[in-house]
């Protein structure tokens, strides 16, 4: 079963953003593997320990994404592909889309997986349109596969505790949920192996893709207030006094 | 500007969300001048095409099909496609459910479409429709418009308008006119099958007044107990977002956002929980909110009555001792 997984790569979760125009000042901050998409990543590998065949971590973004590329090898996926964008922050939900549909298309692949979303810009439509682009059937926010006989049977979350199974055929497109798995982390022995694992490099423009964006980001911003905040200051001790008298007090809560 | 709001069915009932993106259209309808319809699609459903009739929409269009029965990605895809063709509307609005999220995209762009998704306001200004979602987790706002032509797809996040302020029909009932689709059944790859809850819940949150809920701050599963003993202290249950049910430190039913619970408890104390949109969905409703983080940009603070920035671990014992000394005295 050759599987691909898309993995972003996007700004540590404790990195301090800074604000420049449309999007963040990217230098001096550090970057990390999408949490959601590690989900995806550790499933594909569950699945090819299951059912034989390759992982392929596919990356789409400026240089540094490679490093997440070598992160997914170092894991176990067998070799990644980077689609080489020094502007992918700019592109919409439907241009990189277009851009991972192109490359997924040169290989042969019985399942793309994706996470849910990215913890970034947070379209969380990568997958839908992938399924779009490439016509294949698709699943979301999916928390267990199982594989018999080209078809899988899912487990699928809906809202409010509510699950549903449901049957897809191969190939398709998923998008994992997080916590559907508990993720790895690399040994040293699948670090150094890394080294060894190949990372194709492409473009946009040498897998032919054309695109007119479809929506665009004016400017980010801190979010205005709605609400009127006492924040309450001192020791921890003088702190949780002050906290219970406004409770009981104030609130009338407790 | 002509604009269509795709309605929700969640298992023979109303999605609420439906109500709320439909007030969002009749305010964006008045700030454009445009004309809102109102679309529902499934099998029989001419009830609910009837009641959405009596809100002030220009018209309802009714898409029925067997094959509609129970949703599909694929079948919810071909079908709306052939209305949205036919109907030209120019902003094609939908709630942001995981249902929305498992089709619309892929509707927009079968149209060669973009989609903004998951909204939480918009702006008219110049002549030009701009809509706020949120990045970056929640840290960040930011504006998007819609490049090129229409039709245009959004969604708006589920509590961004208020269902309450959907306005009636001005004479009573809006026409109702049903949209012939065709759809057969090689072009539903997926197969729904049954709908299932996991094992019943012991504890119920949504019924609790007084919620300590943690996030990642908690850092490690033996730092638990302490929330606990706060918890214990308040009289309260603990909860948690979802990171902490994905590690397995608590269960899975403890979990608040759009996941899991959604709670409106008296009281809701937030321990290290950053304030993802995701968690935050779940638990605004909450009549006062605390916010313990050692971060002070962090957005949870945003929504918060109460805020202290500083060390969990520091303010958590001595909350709990201040609770007890309160209950004693």
């Amino acid at each position: 079963m050759n599987i691909i997984v898309c993995i972003k790569q996007v700004p540590a979760k404790d990195a301090p953003l800074t604000i420049a125009g449309n999007w963040i000042k990217e230098s001096d901050i550090g970057f990390e593997m999408n949490e959601p998409d590690s989900y995806a990543l550790e499933e594909a590998l569950r699945l090819k320990e299951k059912h034989g065949g390759e992982v392929i971590a596919l990356s789409m973004g400026p240089e540094r994404v490679k490093q997440t590329i070598k992160e997914a090898l170092a894991k176990g996926a067998d070799r990644g592909i980077h689609v080489a964008d020094d502007n992918f922050a700019q592109l919409d939900p439907l241009g990189s889309a277009k851009a991972l549909a192109a490359a997924i298309r040169k290989e042969k692949a019985d399942l793309v997986l994706t996470g849910l979303q990215s913890d970034d810009h947070g379209f969380g439509q990568t997958g839908v349109l992938l399924a779009g682009l490439l016509d294949l059937p698709h699943a979301t926010i999916i928390m267990a596969i199982e594989v018999t006989d080209r078809k899988m049977k899912l487990k699928r979350e809906l809202e409010a505790g509510w699950f549903q199974h449901m049957e897809c055929p191969l190939p398709a497109v998923l998008s994992i949920q997080s916590g559907i798995n508990k993720v790895r982390y690399a040994t040293l022995k699948g670090i150094m192996a890394a080294k060894k694992k190949e990372i194709a490099a492409a473009t946009r423009e040498s897998l032919g893709v054309s695109h007119e964006p479809t929506q665009k980001i004016e400017k980010i911003y801190v979010p205005t207030k709605t609400k009127k905040t006492e924040f309450l200051t001192g020791t921890p001790k003088e702190v949780a006094t002050k906290l219970v008298e406004k409770l009981k007090f104030e609130a009338r809560v407790i | 500007m002509k604009i269509l709001v795709i309605t929700e069915l969640r298992q023979g009932k109303w999605n609420n969300a439906s109500f709320e993106t439909l007030a969002a259209a009749q305010q964006i309808a008045k700030d454009t001048l445009s004309a809102v319809s109102a679309l529902v699609i499934g099998k029989d459903v001419a009830a609910f095409a009837d009641e959405l009739a009596g809100k002030n929409v220009a018209e309802v269009l009714r898409v029925e099909h067997d094959l509609l029965e129970a949703y599909t990605p694929d079948g919810f895809c071909v079908a709306l496609k052939q209305v949205i063709e036919s109907a030209k509307p120019d902003l094609v609005l939908f709630p942001h459910t995981y249902q929305v999220r498992d089709f619309a995209p892929k509707l927009a762009a079968m149209l060669g479409k973009g989609m903004i998704g998951d909204c939480i306001g918009y702006r008219y200004e110049g002549g030009k429709l701009v809509f706020v979602r949120q990045m970056f987790q929640g840290k960040t706002a930011a504006d998007v418009t819609f490049s090129g032509v229409a039709p245009w797809f959004a969604s708006f996040q589920s509590g961004a308008f208020r269902a309450d302020l959907l306005a009636a029909h001005p004479s009573g009932q809006a026409p109702v006119n049903s949209v012939a689709v065709s759809l057969s059944a090689e072009h539903i790859r997926t197969k729904p099958l049954d709908l299932f809850k996991e094992a019943k819940s012991a504890v119920d949150l949504t019924q609790a007044p007084l919620i300590v809920a943690i996030g990642r701050g908690i850092k490690a599963p033996e730092n638990i107990p302490q929330a606990e003993a706060l918890a214990k202290a308040l009289g309260g249950e603990i909860a948690a977002s979802r990171p902490i049910c994905d590690e397995g430190w608590l269960p899975m039913e403890r979990q608040i956002g759009s996941s899991g619970q959604t709670v409106a408890p008296k009281l809701y104390l937030a321990l290290g929980i950053s304030g993802a949109i995701q968690h935050v969905v779940g638990m605004k409703g909450a009549r006062t909110i605390v916010a313990i983080n050692k971060d002070s940009n962090a957005p949870i603070f945003e929504i918060a009555d109460y805020g202290v920035v500083g060390d969990i671990f520091e303010i958590m014992p001595a909350l709990t001792e201040a609770l007890e000394k309160a209950k004693s005295s």
